[in-house]
């Protein structure tokens, strides 16, 4: 009797260790739901920390849920390339590129430095895709 | 035996509850991390000053329809769902001409062949952000690879960060070659 129980024990643990891989493959599997989401964020840094002020972070998320893609890459004139659209202060405030809208009449004015000038110091210019993607051009 | 089969069944329920468990408070935590604050976005500095007064994506993009990549925002369907209603235009008198014409490009290798809407995307665009610039209108007239497109230009000027990426091949790939069978030969 006593055989027969030492003969069952190690089963039962391999069974039960069967049972933990299928649980550990099962959680593995659950593993891909934590991805995060790219933005298609861009980043001014040609001028802006040589001026003293941190680099502009652009969202796309933010303008498309308001203005249809046409507005900035048609009416305004935005190039459909990051680092193609060469941007001075002056040109926004001359209601040029960003100055179109941020005018404090169809959105915040352009002395509001901090709003858009938000990035952290050191970034390279360019839109960013994140790691699904990588962004164009960067395959 | 009975006994063994018993603690089996036990454990394997234990097991499940542990994994939905999980799964739930993974799910939970996604709907607030999946988007991460701009804090966390290794793009804006955490100790500027404007962080509290950006909008967060979170609060913006999780009530849109989801998508499985890219930015996890179904933005065609959120435009034709009314979740949002974007300007067409600041101070012309622009509007989008909505132009329901598809084009199949047949020339795609093994890959299925690629239907492409111009409805959604006139949705978006106006004709000029895409002709005669990027694309000839002339069906064909445009030669460019996949390369091509993975490096940033035609169809990749916005599908990677902007619209949905190059990772989800299949959407744009999705009629079989077999779809459009070639002709049989005349008797």
């Amino acid at each position: 009797m006593g055989r027969h129980i030492e003969n069952h024990q190690p089963v039962i643990i391999r069974n039960l260790m069967v049972w933990l891989i299928l649980l550990l493959s099962l959680l593995t599997l659950l593993a891909p739901f934590s991805v995060h989401a790219e933005y298609g964020d861009v980043v001014f840094n040609k001028r802006a920390e040589k001026a003293g002020v941190r680099p502009v972070i652009f969202p796309h998320w933010f303008h498309r849920i308001r203005y249809k893609c046409n507005v900035c890459h048609s009416e305004i004139g935005f190039k459909m390339r990051a680092g193609a659209n060469d941007i001075f202060m002056a040109n926004i405030k001359n209601g040029k590129f960003c100055g179109a809208c941020h005018n404090n009449q169809i959105a915040w004015g352009a002395e509001n430095c901090h709003l858009c000038h938000s990035g952290l110091p050191g970034l390279n210019s360019g839109i960013r895709g994140g790691d699904t993607t990588a962004g164009p051009g960067k395959w | 035996m009975k006994q063994s089969i018993a603690k089996q069944f036990l454990g394997v329920c234990v097991g499940l509850c542990i994994a939905q468990t999980t799964f739930a408070i993974d799910t939970d935590s996604n709907a607030n991390s999946f988007w991460l604050p701009l804090a966390q976005d290794e793009l804006h500095d955490p100790a500027g000053p404007a962080l509290n007064q950006l909008q967060s994506p979170s609060e913006a993009l999780s009530v849109l329809p989801r998508d499985g990549a890219g930015d996890q925002v179904n933005w065609v369907k959120a435009l034709n769902n009314g979740n949002i209603k974007p300007r067409i235009n600041i101070r012309s008198n622009t509007q989008t001409e909505v132009l329901d014409l598809d084009v199949l490009l047949r020339n795609t290798g093994e890959m299925g062949m690629v239907n492409f809407p111009h409805k959604q995307h006139t949705e978006w665009l106006i004709c000029s952000n895409c002709h005669e610039g990027i694309f000839k209108s002339k069906a064909g007239a445009t030669k460019f690879s996949m390369y091509d497109i993975l490096n940033g230009e035609y169809c990749g000027r916005c599908h990677g960060a902007v619209a949905f990426p190059l990772t989800e091949c299949n959407r744009c790939h999705n009629v079989p070659h077999t779809a459009i069978a070639a002709p049989a030969k005349a008797n």
